[in-house]
């Protein structure tokens, strides 16, 4: 047996009371040990996470009746989900958001990882810290930042407007979609970096001195070899961004305007001034579904394509 | 072999894409405290001249002081609780074989893919099904949700790094498993126990998506900043909040996430 772990006591001796039964079962037992530890960790976990779910996809099929709810089960919300076209509206366009935002944040990532992974020799930990240090910071200060930026009388038109290089403010920055792409793509970078280097860092670096050694030049090598290796990191890193920024709705609503309001932004309505739970609990069902289906659709597609590589 | 070898050959337009990088991702962030020292209600350039009195009216500012005692006291309880859990969680998935591992370990991380509107619409469900008025307790629930596994894959990597013979040793001279815990097992464990635990703060610290929904009467200071927004005169006193708040973060976390890597052997190990 290699049971090495921190149990001082001998296992005991058959003892005829249950009590000492279960003991030498427990102390036998590396799961039961295991589990036991475990326990606290995943009851809570699993509870404060399925119980909630359940609840609200319950809530989904009722109705809001005034202040009341009525609990007869009905697809009435998603009927008049699927109908009305603003909703289907808000979700193409948070789906187009994040997937704008998604590819280029780990199009900017990646050369960033590449070159930590690579080509930093020393102070390594320092450039880590650096690069996912923002990412610690608060969330709202960072959108809120970018309100500033590029704002009406903001840092951009103001400065421009100081240079000399335009006379009225550019309007078009602020309250649009692509003030949300530009806010989320700063706001998630960091995030980004991480699986990518790690995967990158991963690799055999005698695969790469045995791919130049067998005549391949550099951008062949990278093509070949590099990237193929780092494509987990970049799929880790691509739907840890995109799942979070189709349901963000602090960015839409400080920088996106009326153009810019995503589902999310919906959703957190109907909990507030619609009022209207159990339409909002059957888009954010609604949102799940489809986020986890495009996910999962994702993650089959690109290993279809590793495969056929390797 | 010593020499640079043709594959870690200096690559300089990489060299200069790199500090562009890290430019865009600090310069904006630099906006809040150079606003905050301008003699100016206005952000816009040019700016007015210097002065301290933005920070100077934070000080009255009871509000907004109640507020930032809120978010001690939520960030504080979360990051013990979740830091408890982390250690429990951790030492079960790496010293223990247990059938099923990676679900359990899935079903732990969940909260990292899930948008947060999602978790806190259903948890307001909850609260609200169980008759359970919305207070900071509700709030230190959800944060103590998407602390934990945080808290996890910062105390994975100490355990896993850490040789289990001296757990063994302490257990063969004699101690029994709570004091070799006390003992052996904590003393080594103690910087990665204390990044969980500074990480964990500064998640709860910051995070505002949950909180909305989660939070009653009390606001924490998240929420403050959000609802000071609305109003275009109260934005230098968020600016110079915003740069404390922001100066205070980075020294924490800097100080955490080197005290969480150093140690861990390999920089191939980051987590998340």
């Amino acid at each position: 047996m290699n049971d090495s772990t921190a149990v001082t006591d001998p296992i005991p001796a058959p003892q005829k009371n249950w009590l000492g039964k279960i003991r030498a079962l427990f102390l036998r037992s590396e799961t039961l040990r295991g589990y036991t530890l475990l326990s606290p960790t995943l009851i809570i976990m699993a509870f404060s996470m399925c119980v909630p779910f359940a609840i609200m996809v319950l809530m989904s099929f009722w109705t809001q009746v005034g202040f009341e709810f009525d609990s007869t089960l009905t697809i009435a919300n998603y009927a008049q989900a699927a109908e009305r076209p603003v909703y289907e509206a808000l979700l193409l366009r948070s789906l187009a958001i994040s997937a704008t935002c998604t590819v280029l944040t780990v199009l900017l990532a990646y050369p960033m990882a590449y070159y930590v992974a690579f080509h930093v020799h020393h102070h390594k930990l320092v450039w880590i810290i650096l690069m996912t240090l923002p990412f610690w910071t608060s969330y709202l200060l960072r959108v809120f930042t970018w309100k500033i930026i590029l704002g009406f009388n903001g840092v951009i038109n103001s400065g421009l407007i100081g240079l000399g290089l335009i006379d009225q403010p550019l309007e078009f920055l602020l309250y649009s979609p692509s003030a949300v792409v530009i806010t989320l793509t700063h706001a998630w970078a960091a995030f980004a970096i991480l699986p990518i280097y790690v995967s990158l860092e991963k690799i055999d670096r005698s695969l790469l001195e045995a791919a130049t050694d067998l005549g391949d030049g550099p951008v062949a090598r990278f093509l070949r070899v590099t990237l193929p290796l780092s494509l987990p990191g970049v799929i880790a890193a691509s739907l840890i961004i995109f799942i979070p920024t189709v349901g963000d709705y602090v960015t839409p609503a400080l920088v996106g305007g009326p153009d810019g309001i995503m589902l999310a932004n919906m959703i957190q309505a109907q909990f507030g001034k619609v009022n209207n739970w159990p339409m909002g609990a059957a888009l954010a069902v609604g949102m799940m579904g489809i986020v986890a289906a495009i996910s999962v659709i994702y993650i089959w597609l690109t290993r279809k394509l590793t495969e056929r590589i390797e | 072999m010593k020499g640079v070898s043709y594959i870690r050959r200096p690559n300089r337009p990489l060299h200069v894409y790199a500090l562009l990088y890290l430019a865009f991702l600090y310069i904006p962030v630099l906006f809040l405290p150079l606003f905050s020292f301008n003699d100016s209600l206005y952000i816009s350039f040019p700016l007015r001249g210097f002065t301290t009195k933005w920070y100077a009216s934070m000080i009255n500012n009871e509000p907004m002081l109640a507020a930032l005692l809120n978010s001690v006291k939520v960030g504080a309880t979360t990051a013990v609780l979740a830091t408890i859990l982390g250690i429990f969680g951790a030492k079960a998935v790496t010293r223990y074989r247990l059938p099923g591992r990676k679900p359990v370990v899935f079903v732990i991380m969940l909260p990292l893919v899930i948008p947060g509107i999602i978790l806190g619409v259903a948890l307001l469900i909850l609260m609200s099904r169980m008759g359970v008025t919305l207070s900071l307790y509700t709030v230190t629930l959800g944060h103590i949700l998407i602390s934990v596994p945080f808290a996890m894959a910062t105390m994975i990597p100490r355990f896993e790094g850490f040789d289990k013979s001296m757990e063994e040793a302490s257990a063969d001279l004699g101690e029994n498993a709570i004091w070799t815990f006390w003992r052996v097992t904590l003393p080594i464990m103690f910087p990665g126990v204390l990044a969980s635990l500074l990480l964990c703060f500064t998640i709860s610290f910051d995070e505002f998506i949950m909180a909305f929904f989660l939070a009653g009467t009390d606001p924490t200071l998240p929420i403050f900043i959000y609802s000071q927004l609305r109003f275009p005169q109260k934005l230098p006193g968020v600016l110079a909040l915003g740069a404390c708040i922001l100066v205070i973060s980075f020294l924490v976390v800097f100080f955490s996430q080197w005290l969480r890597h150093r140690g861990t052997a390999g920089t191939a190990r980051v987590g998340i």
